[in-house]
């Protein structure tokens, strides 16, 4: 019985994923890394926290391990288990224990997600301990310096079911995200959707219009994800009210009058 | 579509003889009727024979005039419209004889308008949501929309007629719904009556002689100017503006000015200047969309908003105080440390503290923005922070301070309550009884149910499958997937030749939820009404979702008048079935007295934590801030209310606030914290959407 463990050249971002920095969180981050202390990542959905990370990955050169969680997700299904092949029990290791033997970055995606049981297997990762103890295989991991354990949360959630613990968010260096300004933004539209910068600009106006419905109806606004879907149909030549209703107002909500609403606030943009 | 072949005109001719022949006579033929009756098609046909045969029955010369017109009110109006038409003639008749049922039924052309204009007419109820929503959207401060005779606004509301209905169709009348009520936004946003604006509109008019003509061509030119802003602002929506204009001759002075006030930066201070110019100009005739001006309203309600945003600025910047502010005898000589605020145009204002930017919380900034948007800027006295307020006013108008405690009163419970100013508590300063709510046997609650029983329907089914979480049990000897982690021990275990173990299966399970939910209700004084009705209807829908879920739960409601007299009625304990009586005292929740919410949250928090349960909650269903007779508003409630709510979480309970207040984005964000209120903006709606919060709160 010998532990296999799956190549990690695959898993490291070769080349430079597109990052605006909006404050300081490079630098945090990297101290954080140096420093060893695990990272949590807060924010509202699609403002970028996924980027950041496979950025930071390839500044570090670490390979990047992203589990989404979803609540289904048990401990063994970070930590490993034991599979058949040709008739002998072989141990897999899952992808948190993967990234520990590695050395790499291990980002657990919406982690308020997962079943509670995950949280508790990397507690004793994300302090000063740094190990993974495999009860199965009676191993302990130890962690490499190498190795970063970050995590991401939506504080926005109204789910009392899905709040994060404070002994487990109490471990970690947490960077803030937020839509970035109207600026940033703007360029990370024109970037990543290839929409001239007039067309960004509105884009971005519309964004903020979304936002300030936030709490009357619209549990969020329009992130700079969906900015860039709409962006990228309308490069494609797709009428832009059509785009935003499609990308924007649909993907937001289902209620008829904020639909209505929504796509009048476009319509009047564009 | 009929597709007989319509009746010819001397068969209608000879029918038309025989029906009405009482009243024809040789000088007096049915036969330009049976022509006219004829070009129609044959279902048409029917219809009119059907009613000319019914209304011979009650008058032959009614049914006479009736084959006259009947014709052409076919062409006009559609059946059901035609029908009516005859209705209210023949109901003419009954009531006030021949003649007047015969001019009812000549004058097809005031019912076809009427018809028509029902079927293209808006009415602001029906776009009014919509409207709100997208005005919100628009700027970030909230506009109220309410019906008015005239079109106007105060900057706070924006007040629209009732129904449009002056557009052919019903889609242009919408758009001219909305296009008006974005230029009256406009008049806030693009600065028409900035700073002290209101008044000097008012002042500037009665500089001329005739001041009310004034005032319509300072509209007219503002309106250009406007028209420009929302033109650079928003194409789209200056699109459809242009479509709903119509000629209008304008001299070519009034062109030139506006051709100036149309230029990017104009200000409101150019279109005095314009009106200046063209004084004595008869203005040409508004447009459809402008609306009129009411400096007077704005002044009021731009003077009440200021003073109600100065107050709360000056408080949320106390907080932000990064230290506590020097003693006074030092003031003189220490180097002046002060709030500042950088704005550049069309961005967010940004606040500084000693000339470093400050990150400022969302309601912060929503204020700096507020009154920005008001006053251009924001002037240096809004930005000294509150002091720890004088010690006049509330502190020495309270005699039972004399006291230090309370009465001992038997079976009576009693709380602290926090004072901000001390930072300390008030030992034991609450007295509050429980009182059970008066059960009332009306059939109340039936009603609601029947009321609602589409959505009560709609609600069983969301909540039966809410009722478990889906679980994943393992090692199970049967099951719907196989458990791999058993199967590869079970299969180790078999190959050393010990027992196979039947245990490999993973079996969906649901699991038992664990919550335990506390409702508190406002029973104040001020939910009279609408709102009482609401929190009844709301209570019996959670009820019955709740049932569904088994989710365990209580409700209370709280009231009282002053920290000697709190009263918590019960209307439900956790241990109570819901049955007839608890279905009466819902039915029987009155409004009472004032709004102490910390005692009430203190108590009900004690009761909770004598529920076992993984999950406990407290829900309040409120209408307004804390406020007591005895000096327990503003800031100090709010604060002792933050503070019971602090407590509540210590305790391991989530405490989550459903409103109405449309102020509530100014305080419940402090006191419940920005992801723990839900803002219902319409009363009615409570009912429909209590149950969704819930869902969502808990899943």
């Amino acid at each position: 019985m010998k532990a296999r463990i799956a190549p990690s050249e695959g898993l490291l971002v070769k080349e430079e994923p597109y990052y605006e920095p909006h404050g300081g969180e490079i630098a945090l981050f990297e101290g954080a890394y140096q420093n060893r202390i695990p990272v949590l990542l807060k924010g509202p959905t699609g403002c970028g926290k996924t980027r950041f990370m496979e950025h930071m990955a390839w500044r570090l050169k670490r390979p990047l391990i992203t589990v989404s969680c979803h609540d289904d997700l048990t401990a063994s299904d970070l930590v490993g288990r034991y599979l058949i092949k040709g008739g002998e029990t072989v141990w897999i290791d899952g992808p948190l224990a993967h990234a520990v033997r590695a050395g790499g970055i291990c980002y657990l995606d919406e982690v308020v997600e997962a079943r509670k049981d995950t949280t508790v297997v990397i507690h004793p990762l994300a302090d000063d301990r740094r190990v993974l103890p495999v009860e199965k295989t009676g191993e302990v991991l130890t962690a490499p310096p190498e190795f970063l354990l970050a995590i991401s949360y939506n504080p926005g959630y109204q789910s009392v079911l899905k709040d994060l613990k404070q002994s487990t968010r109490q471990r970690f260096v947490a960077l803030e995200f937020d839509y970035p300004s109207p600026d940033l933004e703007q360029r990370i539209v024109e970037h990543e959707s290839g929409v001239g910068g007039e067309v960004a600009a509105k884009l971005v106006k519309f964004a903020q219009m979304t936002r300030n419905l936030k709490g009357s109806g619209l549990e969020e606004g329009a992130s700079t994800r969906l900015l860039v879907h709409a962006g990228k149909l309308m490069t494609h030549g797709i009428d832009p009210r059509a785009a935003c209703r499609g990308a924007i107002a649909q993907a937001l909500t289902d209620d008829p009058e904020m639909l209505g609403a929504i796509q009048e606030l476009s319509a009047s943009l564009f | 579509m009929d597709t007989r072949t319509p009746l010819t005109a001397a068969e209608l001719e000879d029918w038309l003889d025989e029906e009405l022949d009482a009243v024809l006579s040789i000088r007096r033929t049915a036969h330009t009727q049976a022509l006219a009756l004829s070009a129609l098609a044959r279902g048409q046909q029917e219809f009119a024979r059907h009613w000319i045969s019914v209304i011979a029955k009650t008058n032959p010369e009614l049914a006479f005039h009736f084959a006259t017109h009947v014709s052409e009110a076919m062409k006009r109006m559609a059946q059901e419209d035609a029908e009516a038409w005859i209705i209210e003639a023949m109901d003419v008749y009954d009531k006030m004889g021949l003649y007047p049922a015969i001019a009812v039924l000549a004058d097809i052309g005031t019912f076809a308008r009427a018809s028509q204009e029902k079927s293209r007419a808006v009415t602001l109820e029906a776009v009014a949501p919509m409207l709100g929503l997208f005005l919100q959207g628009l700027s970030g401060r909230r506009l109220k929309i309410e019906a008015h005779e005239r079109t106007f606004t105060d900057t706070t509301t924006v007040f629209l007629p009732a129904k449009i209905a002056q557009l052919p169709t019903a889609a242009d009348n919408a758009r001219l719904y909305k296009i008006t009520a974005a230029h009256l936004w406009a008049q806030a946003w693009f600065g028409t009556f900035q700073g002290d604006r209101p008044r000097r509109l008012a002042e500037h008019c009665q500089r001329f002689p005739n001041p009310d003509e004034a005032l319509l061509l300072f509209h007219a030119l503002e309106t250009a100017r406007l028209d420009a802003c929302l033109a650079r602002a928003l194409p789209g929506l200056h699109r459809e503006l242009l479509a709903l204009r119509t000629e209008r001759t304008e001299t070519p002075a009034f062109q030139a000015q506006v051709a100036r006030l149309e230029a990017p930066g104009a200000s409101v201070d150019e279109t005095y200047e314009a009106l200046d110019a063209l004084f004595g100009q008869s203005p040409p005739e508004p447009r459809r969309y402008q609306g009129s001006l009411d400096a007077e309203a704005v002044a009021a309600a731009m003077e009440e908003r200021l003073e109600r945003e100065r107050t709360a600025l000056q408080t949320a910047l106390k907080d932000l105080l990064p230290e506590p502010p020097p003693p006074p005898e030092t003031e003189g000589d220490a180097p002046k440390r002060r709030f500042a605020v950088h704005r550049e145009s069309d961005r967010e204002p940004v606040l500084l503290w000693d000339g470093q930017p400050l990150a400022a919380p969302p309601e912060v900034r929503a204020l700096l923005r507020s009154i920005g948007q008001d006053l251009g800027d924001i002037p240096d006295e809004y930005l000294v922070p509150a002091g720890d307020g004088p010690p006049g006013a509330e502190a020495q108008r309270r005699p039972e301070d004399v006291w230090k405690g309370t009465y001992h009163e038997e079976g009576a419970y009693l709380y602290n309550e926090w004072d901000h100013r001390r930072r300390h508590y008030r030992k034991d300063w609450c007295v509050l009884r429980e009182v059970d709510v008066h059960p009332v046997a009306e059939p109340f609650v039936a009603e609601v149910l029947r009321k609602y029983s589409g959505l009560s329907a709609r609600l069983r089914k969301t909540f039966e499958a809410l009722r478990g979480e889906n679980a994943v049990q393992r090692r199970q000897k049967h099951g719907d997937d196989i458990d791999f982690d058993a199967f590869v021990e079970a299969f180790a275990d078999w190959r050393r030749g010990r027992e196979l173990s039947e245990q490999v299966f993973l079996r969906n399970r649901r699991l038992a939820r664990n919550i335990a939910v506390m409702f508190m209700v406002d029973m104040s004084g001020s939910t009279k009404g609408w709102i009482n009705d609401a929190e009844r209807e709301s209570l019996v829908l959670l009820c019955e979702a709740l049932e569904i879920l088994g989710d365990r739960y209580a409700i209370y409601g709280f009231s009282g008048i002053t920290r000697k007299r709190c009263e918590m009625y019960r209307v439900k304990r956790f241990h109570e079935p819901y049955d007839d009586t608890v279905r009466a005292r819902i039915t029987g929740i009155k409004p009472q007295d004032y709004t102490r919410m910390g005692v009430a949250i203190r108590h009900l928090c004690r009761l909770l934590n004598d529920v076992e349960a993984r999950t406990k909650l407290l829900i309040t269903l409120s209408d307004g801030k804390p406020d007591d007779y005895d000096g327990y508003r503003g800031e100090y409630g709010i604060e002792d209310t933050r503070q019971a709510l602090l407590e509540a979480k210590q305790g391991g309970i989530h405490a989550f606030c459903i409103t109405i207040d449309h102020d509530a984005h100014d305080y419940l964000p402090h006191m419940y914290g920005a992801a723990n209120y839900v803002l219902v903006d319409d009363v009615r709606k409570l009912p429909l959407k209590i149950s969704d919060i819930y869902r969502h709160l808990t899943s």
